[in-house]
């Protein structure tokens, strides 16, 4: 439908710009007038038009070259057309470099114009096409922000929409920089709490005493320096959603009081002995294992299975690693405009490289990277060369190093290891740890192991 | 029910004014009426271009046009033409009751071809049919063979029928009841 296009004719001749206007009405636009540029400029201002037609001579100051670089300031992707009664070869320039789509004289034949504006709204109407379809595209594979055509995490997304209106607790657990904010905000941002307040706690970045008064909030006089009484986070998330990061970190005291909340709803604040009630979706989130710190007693098991009603396990980047083109391309798009950049793409070769990192913190790192690279290139492209401080840290490594973690850790990320390098053959990655095929089987299971 | 109203701008040859008025009353279903014939356009000279302005023709109309609900074409012999455009064929205000068409460039004879009387009727009848169907509303139509396509050249509007494409007669139906 031609009706969806609008245009905008700008001519201080009342019978020239009211007839082509009235042509184009013909031709199934939607048409506005201006009859200045400086009209036209107020114009651009409040609407984009798909076409503007200024002609080149207009008095009053404004001719039709400042005009349409004034609508181009405003409108950067405007398509112009620069009408002139004198063909000139100088004119002709000057309107070309400064940025006009097309330079059209005078009388011009219909059929001219006609395939002019034609074309232009083919590649306006192309444009827009492109447009709507990243955005599907996007939104198929995001939820709030958060990036991912990986089957696990598209499951992830269907609980998260499963769960949003529950008062049910969730625990996210998921290695460093896999988005765990990010998906406790998804969840409030989903549910029928979005309207009230999302109150994010890192519990590890306190020290017990402080994270308990900052939790639930101090009376006036409870200790040296509480001058007046403070509401904590929990009151402070009141009807909301309250996230506690980093929950592995905290101290046996707190696990017990962080219980009582959960068992009544209710709490007391430091110094206080009037009860709290409050309303209160918990979201909890952890880079640790809590199964395995319960077992080790570091973690009471009664507040484990309080958190644990609905858990969500984040994947790390090297287990979805079909998100990484996706991730890249979101990130350019996003940072180029915060750093200022003109880039629009990434290179396949750089892409190859980014698939080979191991990304061990995860979407941060990548988001990160993308930021490095897009400060230091120098064309509308990133390609490999942005990113050789990766491959760098990928020669830096010693292939003999053993990282410090537990043995069972070791264990399976071998296993992890040889499962990627056999693409999942598992015949063939038993063979290559020595160890028999239902061993194999038997440890996958333990560990919890992703096959493909 | 509405009328549509021909008015001949200078000498127009009376077999064309007839053609249209039987073809334009079958088209649109509307009774079609003859106005007193006007003069030779010559205000709408512009000595430049040797053509006629279309905008200053419908100026013109507007001063003989009966009412607002009915439709005014205006018929010339006079090349016309709008500022930005070479030539037109004819013009119309969408959706307003003035219409004007030019038979210059219907003719054989301006192709330097031998004079056809009853293609020239055809053709005029067809132009006629488009610049009144914007009157009703109708912009250009996709489909090549209907009168509402746009015809740049010659060529392209022998390739119209003079009969509405589906979608046109609807639109025209609807834009009649109304």
């Amino acid at each position: 439908m031609k009706s969806h296009w609008e245009i905008l004719v700008v001519d201080d001749e009342e019978v020239m710009r009211e007839s082509l206007a009235a042509w184009l009405k013909e031709d199934g636009y939607r048409v506005e007038t201006a009859a200045s540029g400086r009209e036209a400029i107020e114009k651009s201002r409040a609407k984009d038009y798909a076409i503007y037609f200024v002609d080149l001579k207009m008095p009053g100051g404004i001719d039709g070259i400042e005009t349409m670089m004034q609508i181009r300031k405003l409108r950067r992707d405007a398509s112009i057309i620069i009408i002139t009664a004198y063909a000139t070869v100088d004119t002709a320039i000057a309107a070309m470099k400064e940025g006009a789509q097309e330079y059209i004289v005078k009388p011009c034949n219909l059929e001219e114009i006609s395939l002019l504006v034609t074309r232009i709204i083919k590649v306006r109407t192309l444009q827009r096409e492109n447009e709507m379809l990243k955005k599907r595209l996007r939104k198929t594979y995001s939820l709030n922000d958060i990036i991912s055509k990986n089957p696990r995490m598209q499951e992830i997304f269907r609980l998260i929409e499963d769960v949003a209106n529950l008062r049910s607790t969730v625990l996210i657990q998921g290695e460093s920089g896999t988005g765990k904010e990010l998906i406790a905000r998804a969840i409030h941002s989903s549910s029928d709490r979005a309207d009230q307040p999302f109150v994010g706690v890192s519990c590890a970045a306190l020290a017990e005493t402080l994270l308990e008064s900052e939790l639930f909030g101090y009376e006036k006089g409870a200790f040296t320096g509480a001058a007046s009484q403070k509401k904590g986070k929990f009151e402070q998330a009141d009807r909301g959603t309250i996230f506690l990061d980093e929950i592995g970190d905290i101290s046996p005291k707190l696990q017990m009081d962080l219980l009582r909340v959960l068992q009544e709803r209710s709490f007391y604040r430091v110094g206080g002995s009037e009860e709290i009630r409050v309303d209160v979706r918990v979201i909890a989130a952890t880079n640790v294992n809590l199964q395995e710190a319960v077992r080790e007693g570091r973690f009471r098991d009664d507040l484990f299975y309080r958190l644990n009603v609905i858990n969500i396990r984040i994947p790390p980047l090297r287990e979805r690693l079909e998100d990484i083109p996706l991730l890249a391309r979101y990130f350019i798009e996003r940072l180029s405009v915060e750093v200022g950049k003109d880039v629009e793409d990434i290179s396949e070769d750089a892409l190859q490289l980014l698939l080979t990192h191991s990304w061990p913190g995860n979407v941060r790192e990548l988001e990160n990277s993308i930021e490095r690279a897009l400060v230091t290139s120098r064309s509308r492209l990133l390609t490999r060369p942005d990113f050789s401080f990766l491959a760098k840290e990928v020669e830096d490594q010693d292939p003999f190093s053993i990282p410090a973690v537990t043995l069972q850790e070791l264990e399976k990320q071998a296993i992890e290891s040889a499962i990627k390098r056999t693409r999942g053959n598992i015949k063939e990655a038993a063979a290559q740890l020595g160890i028999e095929r239902s061993t194999l089987y038997d440890k996958i299971k333990k560990y919890e192991i992703a096959r493909s | 029910m509405s009328l549509i109203y021909l008015v001949t701008v200078g000498n127009v040859e009376e077999g064309v004014l007839d053609f249209l008025q039987l073809g334009l009353a079958d088209a649109f279903g509307l009774r079609v009426r003859c106005l007193d014939p006007l003069p030779d356009p010559s205000y709408a000279f512009d000595p430049k271009r040797h053509q006629y302005s279309s905008v200053a023709l419908m100026h013109e109309l507007m001063k003989v046009c009966p009412g607002p609900d009915v439709r005014v074409l205006g018929v010339t012999e006079r090349d016309l033409f709008i500022p930005v455009l070479s030539f037109v064929f004819g013009q119309a205000q969408l959706n307003g009751p003035l219409s004007v068409v030019s038979l210059a460039r219907l003719h054989q004879e301006f192709y330097q071809f031998a004079a056809d009387s009853r293609l020239l009727e055809e053709r005029a009848l067809k132009e006629s049919m488009h610049e009144l169907g914007h009157t009703f509303g109708l912009v250009h139509c996709p489909e090549k063979s209907c009168p509402m396509s746009l015809a740049t050249n010659i060529r392209q509007l022998d390739l119209k029928r003079s009969a509405w494409c589906v979608s046109c007669e609807i639109l025209l139906e609807e834009a009649l009841v109304e």
